[in-house]
């Protein structure tokens, strides 16, 4: 690196570490400061290059004023799971400077702003200083300038640091302030002070990102607006919710492609319902209405609001009425961390009622799985007549995922499943809301309104008989309860089938996952493999788990089921509803409300094999 | 419990409206309710309402939360759908019903407890709304079904079977509907069919959110002295401010009013509501001054009935929301699911 003759822009470690196009890179910032926006323009830039990246906010549950973290892996070998680890530490905060600076892998570097001295103790790591407030101060008049620019000049700063060409950030300014061409020149005008300054004073350092063709035709969206396009695809009409993160965005899209896509040409009138309702009992009560009178409906919420439908998911349950939850998850009550990542809320929505209840669930891995099983979570609402949960989580949610491209094939049809027309009543069809007439265990249904004198029924829970008529007798109801389990029987053919990954080895081991686990999973998959290490892997999509599930597990010795939640609670699930061995099964767990990682789970399944006998799991104190 | 349907037979002589209904056509399930309750007399005068208005049965959607007052939809419009839904919560079934299809009649009945205590909210918020429906809340002023506890409307210092006292405030319905922006707002009485009957079809004639607070004394636990919700009681102390007339727009205009004793309001249908004044001048179309008088009354003990607010040209939540004029229900395919070449910019636009 060039000397300067100004005060030590550079302390140089003397080991530093060297990557092309694999290296991570985290920006600690203050909520509010703008710079979630500068961060996403670095982010988009190395995508622009053609090397994936894979981002992720990790934030508070304010607007203003607490530490905020973004996190950037930049991975030509496309490895979308968190790695684990930091390799360069753009330290905007100074309230988390020292645990910024202790998060650095050694041989890493420091980017800081360096108008004040600051203190450090690591000669481990490169710390490299610009003046960010000293050159805003100079360059702008406006305090809210000085502060938004500053995050503008730091990206132009890494451009220069890591060798992303400017002129493909010029052209994402370009494409993001289309038709504000001040802000447009203002900005190119910091990104280049930022630049100049670095290759003034410092040049670049050994991590660079170089020109690659690794993104190919993926897009790069988040998994609520993937979620919300999926309803939009899927045919919903009625949307009631209750503001909570990290649901609240997924509302937002839907509303924002309804407007787009849902107006009636002619009028300009919607096709579509969207209703904020004043909590989530009235969300679901809503939804359940719109799904009685045949609409397709949903919510869009997490655990809190999960707990406060459950009464309706119930009667959704007994009284055999469509309706889509997507429970975007997060950790704990809502005094929890309502802004971290958490798998948690799988017993909860799998057993969500009173009295025997239970409700199939849809286990998306990206934002790709987010829009297909979005659109499939109404088809099966409708076929199965029953609430149908689309379990996201925070991290699939919220953040941009590189993800495959949208699909949908115009020759596809809604399935609106069993529903009996007027034509079908007038033709003398027979009619029992709750008749088993297929041998499927689900019933044919009738929209109100729709006949004279055939067709109409009374909605209760239970208390009723197969023609929907006032019952208590004991007999009638566990017909009816069996019969609910036929259906849910049939679920298990209609949710998504699991995915195997054999190893390339013969062997006695498995590991079992699903969500937003599964790069992370596939990565450390490999880094075991490298150690000599073969698991099977299996990755669960929907609930009722299929007959492959408990195949998979009985062809192995040991599975290991790998959750983002404290208790296990996909392995308690897999065991009470398939009679497995408590000790065939393994929990690693991790549930920090951080999104797991790589090198967390091939450390804890390498310990484990290692020791030759499973233990409890446990989640990692800090990363 | 278990009970036999009515036979469905029908005698040659029964009247029909012009639809060709029998007033049995309009009736349900036999009621498991005590004998002499308020609420079977309620059942009756919708099938009643339903029969004059005419209404093609099966049009009539009936949703309800849990109570005794709540089992009722069973008991008429035996042709309709029918929803007994949670308690305290058929505001919101209602609500998402009435926006899959606008085409339907919406008729919500609910209890005190059911509306006044665990529901007040999701009624609040379905009145606010302002969802097309006639919501009749069976106002026994106690829990009928789970024996006997105070509801939020139960009379402060008013004394259970039990020999509790009610310590709390009793809410009034009517005062808050008028105040949460109902746009059709009567209290009635079960046991006078000539006031409640007229009221229920103007309800279901008006568009936007209609509420009828109906006192219906519990003969099981709150039909004793002292009640506010006792037959004698309500007699007694009944302050009715207008007779009603609901009269359809091919029906001859009546002309057997007073002069300076009457108005008449035209609806969104066409419907015509003719008010008898018995009382004093009172104008149903000032939500403040309804709710001024309410008050005055109330503080001389007095329950007042009729009609106390309308407003014949209100909108409801479709208008607000904005929605096309066929049912969202009916709508298909084409109409619902942009396709694969609209994905494929949405593609583009992500790249
Ligand atoms: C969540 C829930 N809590 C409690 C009950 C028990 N419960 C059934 S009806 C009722 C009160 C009904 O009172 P009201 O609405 O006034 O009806 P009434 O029987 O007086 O007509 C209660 C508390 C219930 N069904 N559900
Ligand atoms: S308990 Fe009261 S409200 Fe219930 S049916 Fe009997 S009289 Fe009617
Ligand atoms: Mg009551």
């Amino acid at each position: 690196m060039p000397d300067s003759a100004e005060p030590r822009a550079v302390q140089a470690a003397t080991a530093m570490k060297a990557s092309v196009n694999d290296f991570v890179v985290k920006f600690a910032n203050v909520n509010g400061s703008g710079s979630a926006s500068a961060n996403g323009l670095f982010a988009r830039s190395v995508m622009r290059m053609g090397v994936p990246v894979a981002a992720r906010n990790i934030f508070p549950s304010n607007i203003q004023g607490l530490p905020t973290w973004y996190e950037v892996r930049i991975t030509e070998a496309g490895y979308l799971g968190r790695r684990g680890g930091v390799d360069l530490m753009v330290a905007m905060n100074p309230q988390t400077w020292d645990r910024d600076l202790a998060e650095i892998e050694s041989g890493g570097f420091l980017v800081y702003d360096s108008t004040k001295p600051l203190g450090h103790s690591r000669d481990d790591i490169t710390a490299i200083g610009v003046p960010l407030t000293a050159m805003c101060n100079e360059a702008y008049e406006l305090p809210r300038e000085r502060q938004l620019f500053k995050n503008t000049i730091y990206v132009g700063a890494l451009a220069a640091l890591l060798g992303i060409e400017l002129a493909v950030i010029d052209a994402l300014l370009a494409d993001d302030f289309k038709g504000r061409d001040r802000l447009i020149k203002a900005n190119v005008e910091a990104l280049r002070m930022g630049h100049a300054y670095v290759l003034k004073h410092l040049g670049p350092l050994p991590l660079q990102v170089r020109r690659a063709d690794a993104v190919g035709d993926r897009i790069y969206v988040e998994g609520n607006q993937a979620a919300a396009l999926g309803a939009v695809y899927g045919g919903a009409t009625v949307c009631a919710w209750y503001p909570i993160t990290p649901s609240t965005s997924l509302v937002e899209a839907f509303t924002a492609y309804c407007q787009d896509l849902r107006l009636e040409p002619e009028t300009g009138k919607a096709r579509y319902a969207i209703i904020q309702a004043e909590d989530e009992i009235a969300s679901i009560g809503i939804v359940v209405g719109a799904g009685w009178n045949g609409c397709r409906a949903f919510t869009a919420t997490s655990g809190p609001g999960v707990s406060l439908m459950t009464e309706f998911i119930g009667l959704s349950y007994f009284a055999e009425i469509p309706a889509v939850i997507f429970d975007v998850q997060r950790g704990g009550p809502s005094t929890g961390m309502p802004t971290r990542t958490q798998q948690a809320d799988i017993l909860a929505c799998a057993y969500a009622g009173h009295g025997d209840t239970k409700h199939p669930l849809l286990l998306p891995a990206d934002p790709g799985e987010c829009f297909e099983m979005g659109a499939q979570a109404f088809d099966l609402a409708d076929r199965l007549q029953t609430t149908v949960f689309v379990m996201l989580d925070l991290d699939i949610g919220m953040n941009e995922w590189l993800t495959k491209p949208f699909v949908w094939d115009d020759a596809r049809r809604l399935d609106r499943g069993k529903v009996l027309t007027h034509d079908d009543l007038e033709a003398g069809r027979e009619f029992g809301r709750y008749l088993e007439v297929d041998g499927d265990g689900i019933p044919y249904r009738t929209y109100p309104g729709v006949h004279p004198t055939k067709g109409g029924y009374f909605t209760r829970g239970t208390s009723r008989n197969p023609y929907a008529r006032y019952s208590e007798e004991g007999a009638v109801y566990v017909d009816n309860m069996e019969r609910l389990l036929r259906k849910f029987d049939t679920a298990r053919a209609l949710v998504p089938a699991p995915v195997a990954r054999p190893a390339r080895r013969r062997t006695r081991d498995g590991v079992i996952y699903f969500g937003s686990t599964t790069p992370a999973m596939h990565e450390a998959l490999e880094m075991l493999e490298a150690q000599g290490r073969h698991l099977d892997a299996l990755r669960i999509r929907g609930f009722p788990f299929a007959d492959a599930v408990y195949d998979f597990i009985a062809q192995h010795d040991r599975v290991y089921v790998i959750e983002q939640n404290r208790d296990a609670q996909l392995r308690t699930l897999i065991m009470t509803e398939g009679g497995v061995d408590a000790s065939k099964l393994v929990a690693v767990l991790h549930y920090d409300g951080t999104p797991i990682t790589a090198r967390f789970i091939a450390g804890e399944i390498a310990q484990r094999l290692a020791l030759g006998q499973p233990s409890t799991g446990q989640s990692e104190a800090a990363e | 419990m278990t009970y036999i349907l009515k036979p469905q037979l029908h005698h040659p002589k029964l009247p029909t409206n012009s639809l060709g209904f029998t007033r049995r056509d309009y009736e349900g399930s036999v009621s498991t309710l005590c004998a002499g309750c308020g609420h079977d007399s309620i059942s009756a005068a919708i099938i009643q309402a339903c029969f004059e208005l005419e209404l093609p049965p099966h049009r009539v959607a009936k949703l309800s939360g849990i109570g005794c007052s709540s089992k009722t939809p069973d008991y008429f419009l035996g042709n309709s759908h029918g929803f007994n839904t949670v308690h305290g919560r058929m505001p919101s079934v209602l609500t998402g019903a009435n926006l899959a299809n606008r085409d339907l009649i919406y008729l919500g009945v609910s209890g005190d407890g059911d509306s006044a205590s665990i529901g007040l909210g999701q009624f609040a918020h379905a009145i606010r709304r302002g969802v097309n429906m006639l919501y009749i809340v069976e106002n026994n002023g106690v829990y009928g079904l789970t024996k006997g506890q105070f509801s939020a409307t139960s009379d402060r210092g008013s004394k259970s079977k039990k020999g509790v006292i009610n310590h709390d405030t009793g809410i009034d319905m009517v005062g808050l509907a008028l105040q949460m922006g109902a746009t059709f707002v009567a209290r009635s009485f079960s046991g006078d069919k000539d006031q409640l009957v007229p009221l229920i079809k103007a309800g279901l004639a008006h568009k936007g959110a209609a509420f009828i607070d109906c006192i219906s004394p519990c003969v099981q636990f709150n039909n004793h002295n002292g009640s506010t919700k006792s037959f004698d009681y309500v007699r007694e102390h009944n302050e009715a401010v207008n007779r009603l007339d609901v009269i359809m727009p091919r029906d001859p205009i009546q002309v057997d009013y007073k002069s300076g004793e009457s108005i008449r309001v035209q609806q969104h249908d066409g419907s015509i509501l003719s008010l008898h004044k018995i009382a004093e001048l009172y104008n149903p179309n000032n939500r403040a001054q309804a709710l001024g008088y309410l008050q005055a009354r109330q503080a001389r003990g007095q329950i007042v009935t009729g009609l106390l607010f309308v407003d014949p040209s209100a909108g409801d939540l479709h208008d607000a929301v904005g929605t096309v004029d066929a049912p969202l229900n009916a709508l298909n395919e084409a109409e619902l699911v942009p396709g694969a070449a609209a994905l494929d910019r949405i593609n583009a636009s992500l790249r």
